[in-house]
């Protein structure tokens, strides 16, 4: 919302003392941010002056069309002037920048030769002096707008600070010159004069028969004023400081009718809406559209209308999209003479939904879905009679009324709320003084506070704790730290996580964060199938490119590393902690429990339970070597036992007891997949990634990953560590010849088995796979110790036989002889 | 042998060890005057023969000489043992300027990283951490934070849809269900800080992201007012950014709390905006069953992304989502 300081004192008396930045600083103490402060004509110098356009000599020799103009700038002489634009005529008034002038950007203005000719200032678009973006062509006035050789400085009120000021969705009424000026107002403390005041008195003669005003559906609109007026002549032209105050305010000015309905918008607040009388068929009903049909809206597009969209009728069709946009069919045209104009005060939601169904924001919905003070449907309407009355042959027909405003009502509140609220005393006295500054009406003595008409928020005490807090001042609150408890501590997840991810990054890996987004033709490259491709979709995702939530990280990882390869990494190491969203269960309708009290316990449940579970993984890629080379030689490159080690690591902090096996699930090599197992659950996978994958992506050959479920892990228990021995080990060397597709793992727990619980450690310590005929050999080293004695030789041996025996009973393993 | 012959010995050896200039000629001065066959050697195993008085004196002397020798011996072998010590090790000197870490440099993001020490911090001040889901069931999002369906504040966020759209769920647009889920399952007193990603459908550029992370602060006990929201934003305020940081309250709106307020801290000779803040709205108190009349209390938000680029100086969103390794491994594990 922006506001001329010039429009501001019109209903404010600022002492010329104060300036822009303090009332800027005063608008920011009550809570409206001033994004900008924009001070027009600062960097602008005359003379610059009304000039009538005597002849026009159009230059054809080069590129663009070039006019050399004669102006008379009312000082009896003809001057010469260059001219790029073409959008005038002889007899046109424009604004030429006289020799001497400083245009804003440090343009100096003066006599100079360009095309041939000498051109003896400049005639100016609106850009050019800096007060709108208009630049299309240089401004036209007509003949009897201006004075030949007035100063256009003055005339065009160029010099004037504008604050742009960014309005909370709860102040709507600050959407208006009004509303901001009484916040200036109240914040410095300044006498305010309402706008609205004068306009109580105003009275209209009723002079024939107007277009009567329904609304069909009450709670659709609570007042519908609706203002007859004819012999309208429609040449009338917008009076300049009206169009400026427009243009000042960002808009543009389009004719008198529509300008006013503008204007008396930007000063009350208040949205309206012309139509012009011939259009109408009968009279103006506010209603449903009903049905689904096409309707065309003033911007030329036509429109699918949805059947619940508030519409404004007349007999035969829908003439509006009720407080957003009105209808081509009865816009106000060239020829418009008779006029019907509509004020309505809005329920906010059914203009909020118009607005959304159609993603059509105007003025005026801005402010109908925030809420219009009800009392300006009256007013505001007035307000444009007396305008267009004024400045125009328009009479008055009649005003037709339905309805009639609902203010939010008397609230009584404790004062002493106020001061335990804010944690300072505010005596009882000052709360009523501060309240009675925004508006309300408040009785000391029962302390019933009756809001004014344009506060529709105002409804509870904590919503005056917050008026009284922010004219008294935030920054008069104290600080103070609250009473605590006196002990905190991270859950044992947190804990856990956090000190995973501070292993890994020890370990060379670095953590990324990735968007959790993902799409199926990736689903599909990665091979993930059956539950682990189900996911959710995104109704309005940021990009058609990404509209699934992810179902897994290493994705997101192989992304990162991409986009990591691509700008010169080779060899790294990175991972990912975060959330998945495989699609565990099918999505209910919405639980939406009404808000007046805490829901039923079971309709808690079922909107927890409502939520998807989302697993939390922690995975990671390893591309390249495992070491940066350099001059101390090569590096060898990452490899499936790598990824393996990582995932085992994970686990082993966790405190939790896994078993290995081979798997063949995406997207890893199907032959070089670990799955670990806990508890008889798969929790975590790792090895290469599947060849294919690699190439897709353009990894580095053989890059390998892993993925943890960590939200499938147990808690860790407390750990109870076993006895030291101290008494001497014995180590005992076996050999055993198996089956090359017999896994080691399954040979270490059959030698622990027969081990015994005197078996203290066991190493394999050489695997060689060239004996041929389809046998490995595999050794370990078996380590054994007593806590109370030292071992006998024959004890050891009975021990490692006992282990080979039980090796060669599972794993079909023969004890190798040397 | 005569008694004088022994100092003899004893000096000669004294002679021959420090004359001695490497370890090899040492080692035969020690076979000369200290081995088998050295005199005091000799005299010492002819001992045996003597009567018992001479036995006895000659005993002693001997014993003292051979001591003698000895340290003279060890002397002269610490002496030569230090000079070859030079010798050789500065012959094994190597360039130990030259590069000799070749690990990948690990990291955390750095997003995780000032997670963990706002967390730190709170926990520190007794606020228990707690997370939630990131796809998030509406009412939990908005209906209990008192943003109906169709109010403007619920368009202020622009939020991601969960299909099919009457299921009302979405990625949630705060971390505020976290509140609303913390009110729902614990009794007052609650002292409770919410990190965790956000999601809102902005354009990613220099400043926003459509994945974006939030921590928010939830206090719910008697007596609480604005004054303790102040106090403890100033004391997060200074160990966010410096004991010399000021803050300032806005007056602002958000639907969930009533006063609001934006949060801006003084940093670096500007004022910026950090965060919002604000009494709990008692509507959504009442939503969650806590006595309004006994209980009160307050909340406060802020972009962790925002709080990173404003401390540390990033300029561009993109270095945090990237996940650029020359951009994260700067922080190490700590920042």
């Amino acid at each position: 919302m922006r506001a001329p300081l010039s429009w501001i004192k019109e209903f404010v008396e600022i002492p010329v003392s104060v300036t822009p930045e303090e009332i800027s600083d005063a608008l920011i103490r009550v809570g409206f941010e001033v994004e900008e402060i924009i001070k027009q004509g600062e960097d602008l110098t005359g003379p610059l002056k009304f000039a009538k356009v005597l002849t026009v000599e159009e230059i054809t020799e080069f590129k663009k069309p070039i006019r050399y103009v004669g102006l008379d700038c009312g000082d009896g002489q003809t001057r010469y002037v260059i001219c790029g634009a073409t959008n005038f005529e002889v007899g046109d008034v424009v604004v030429a920048a006289l020799p001497g002038a400083v245009l804003p950007g440090d343009f100096n203005i003066g006599a100079r030769e360009t095309y041939g000719k000498t051109s003896n200032g400049m005639i100016c678009s609106a850009r050019e002096l800096g007060i709108s973006d208009e630049h299309s062509g240089i401004m036209v006035f007509g003949a009897n707008e201006v004075t030949i050789g007035d100063d256009a400085i003055e005339r065009l009120q160029v010099n004037d600070v504008i604050f742009d000021i960014a309005v909370n969705p709860d102040r709507g009424y600050a959407l208006s010159i009004r509303g901001v000026a009484r916040e200036v107002a109240g914040s410095l403390g300044l006498k305010f004069t309402d706008p609205v005041n004068e306009l109580r008195t105003l009275k209209f003669e009723k002079s024939g028969v107007g277009v009567t005003a329904k609304i069909a559906d009450k709670s659709s609109a609570s007042v519908f004023y609706l203002r007859t007026l004819s012999n309208f002549d429609p040449t009338a032209a917008t009076p300049l400081w009206m169009r400026r105050r427009i243009e000042k305010m960002g808009m543009r000015s389009i004719s008198l009718v529509v300008d006013i309905t503008n204007y008396v918008m930007l000063e009350l607040g208040q949205p309206l809406h012309a139509f012009d009388r011939s259009k109408i068929q009968g009279g103006l009903t506010i209603k449903r559209a009903g049905k689904p049909q096409k309707f065309v809206t003033l911007d030329g597009q036509e429109r699918e209308l949805d059947p619940d969209d508030l519409m404004v009728w007349d007999d035969a069709q829908p003439l509006a999209l009720a407080g957003t946009m009105g209808g081509l069919s009865s816009e106000i045209t060239e020829t418009t003479t008779d006029i019907a104009l509509e004020a309505v005060h809005f329920c906010p939601v059914c203009i909020a939904k118009n607005s959304r169904r159609h993603r059509l924001s105007s003025e005026a919905s801005r402010r109908l879905e925030r809420s219009v003070d009800p009392s300006l449907a009256e007013f505001a309407s007035a307000r444009f009679v007396q305008l267009l009355t004024e400045h125009s042959s328009a009479t008055h027909v009649a005003t037709e009324i339905d309805g009639e405003p609902i203010y939010a009502p008397v609230v009584t509140i404790d004062p002493t709320y106020i001061s335990r609220i804010l944690g300072f005393y505010v005596p009882a006295q000052q709360v009523a003084q501060v309240l009675r500054i925004v508006g309300c009406d408040v009785d000391e003595k029962t302390f019933a506070v009756d809001p004014p008409s344009w506060r529709a928020d105002l409804l509870t005490a904590a919503d005056f704790a917050e008026e009284v807090a922010r004219m008294i001042g935030y920054d008069k609150i104290p600080s103070i730290l609250p009473p605590r408890p006196l002990h905190a501590s991270l859950t044992s997840t947190q804990k856990r996580r956090r000190a995973i991810a501070t292993m890994l990054a020890s370990r060379g890996l670095a953590e990324v964060q990735t968007f959790p987004f993902t799409n199926q033709a990736t689903i599909d490259a990665m091979g993930f199938v059956g539950e682990r491709a189900a996911t959710y979709k995104v109704a309005n995702p940021m990009s058609e490119e990404f509209p699934l939530m992810r179902v897994h990280l290493v994705p997101g990882l192989i992304e990162v590393a991409q986009r990591n390869i691509s700008r010169g990494a080779k060899d790294f190491a990175i991972f990912e902690m975060g959330s998945i969203f495989r699609s565990s269960q099918q999505l209910s309708s919405a639980i939406s429990p009404d808000l007046s009290k805490r829901p039923d316990q079971k309709v808690i449940d079922e909107i927890f339970a409502s939520v998807p579970s989302q697993g939390y993984h922690v995975a990671g890629l390893l591309v390249g070597k495992v070491e940066n080379e350099n001059w101390a030689g090569k590096a060898r490159a990452y490899n499936w036992q790598d990824a393996i080690a990582i995932a085992e690591d994970v686990l082993s902090l966790c405190h939790v007891g896994w078993s290995v096996a081979r798997s063949d699930l995406a997207p890893w090599h199907p032959g070089r997949c670990a799955e670990l197992i806990v508890n008889g659950k798969a929790v975590a996978h790792a090895g290469e990634l599947h060849p294919r994958v690699v190439s897709a992506y353009g990894l580095p050959e053989r890059s390998v990953a892993f993925a943890v479920a960590l939200s499938a892990l147990p808690d860790s228990q407390l750990v109870r560590p076993s006895t030291v021995g101290t008494m001497p080990a014995a180590v005992q060397d076996v050999a055993l010849i198996v089956n090359a597709d017999v896994s080691a793992a399954a040979v270490e727990s059959a030698l622990r088995d027969g081990a015994g619980d005197l078996l203290e450690s066991i190493t394999l310590f050489d695997r060689y796979d060239k004996i041929g005929d389809g046998k490995i050999s595999l050794a370990f080293t078996l380590v054994f110790r007593a806590a109370d004695r030292t071992l006998t030789g024959e004890e050891v041996s009975a021990m490692r036989e006992a282990a080979t025996a039980v090796a060669e009973v599972k794993c079909g393993a023969v004890v190798r002889t040397a | 042998m005569r008694v004088e012959e022994i100092s003899t010995w004893v000096e000669d050896a004294r002679k021959a060890f420090t004359s001695a200039v490497d370890l090899d000629s040492l080692k035969l001065a020690r076979l000369a005057h200290a081995g088998d066959k050295s005199p005091i050697a000799l005299a010492s195993r002819g001992l045996g023969a003597l009567a018992p008085e001479e036995k006895a004196s000659l005993g002693k002397l001997i014993g003292d000489a051979k001591s003698a020798i000895a340290q003279a011996l060890a002397d002269a072998t610490a002496v030569l043992e230090a000079e070859r010590d030079r010798k050789v090790l500065l012959e094994e000197v190597v360039d130990v300027t030259l590069p000799v870490n070749r690990a990948h440099r690990g990291g955390l993001h750095p997003i995780s990283i000032i997670k963990n020490e706002i967390s730190d911090f709170f926990i520190e001040q007794g606020f228990a951490v707690e997370e939630g889901p990131e796809l998030e069931s509406g009412w939990l999002n908005f209906d209990a934070l008192n943003i109906p369906a169709d109010h403007p504040a619920r368009t202020m966020q622009d939020t991601f849809f969960i299909e099919p759209i009457e299921s009302g769920m979405v990625l949630r647009t705060h971390t505020s269900p976290v509140q609303i889920r913390t009110m729902l399952t614990q009794q007052p007193p609650i002292y409770v800080v919410c990190p965790g990603r956000t999601f809102r459908a902005d354009e990613l550029d220099a400043t926003h992201s459509p994945v974006f992370h939030q921590v928010e602060g939830l206090v719910i006990d008697k007596d609480i007012t604005m004054a303790h929201l102040k106090g403890t934003l100033d004391n997060f305020a200074r160990h966010m950014f410096g004991p010399d940081v000021t803050t300032r309250l806005r007056p602002s709106f958000f639907p969930f709390t009533e006063p609001s307020a934006e949060v801006d801290i003084f940093f670096n000779n500007r004022w910026i905006e950090w965060g919002g803040c604000g009494m709990v709205n008692p509507k959504v108190l009442v939503a969650c069953g806590i006595d309004t009349d006994v209980y009160g209390g307050f909340a406060f938000g802020m972009g962790l992304e925002r709080t990173l680029m404003v401390r540390h100086g990033i300029t561009d969103m993109h270095d945090i989502v990237e996940g650029d390794l020359r951009f994260t491994r700067q922080f190490g594990v700590g920042l």
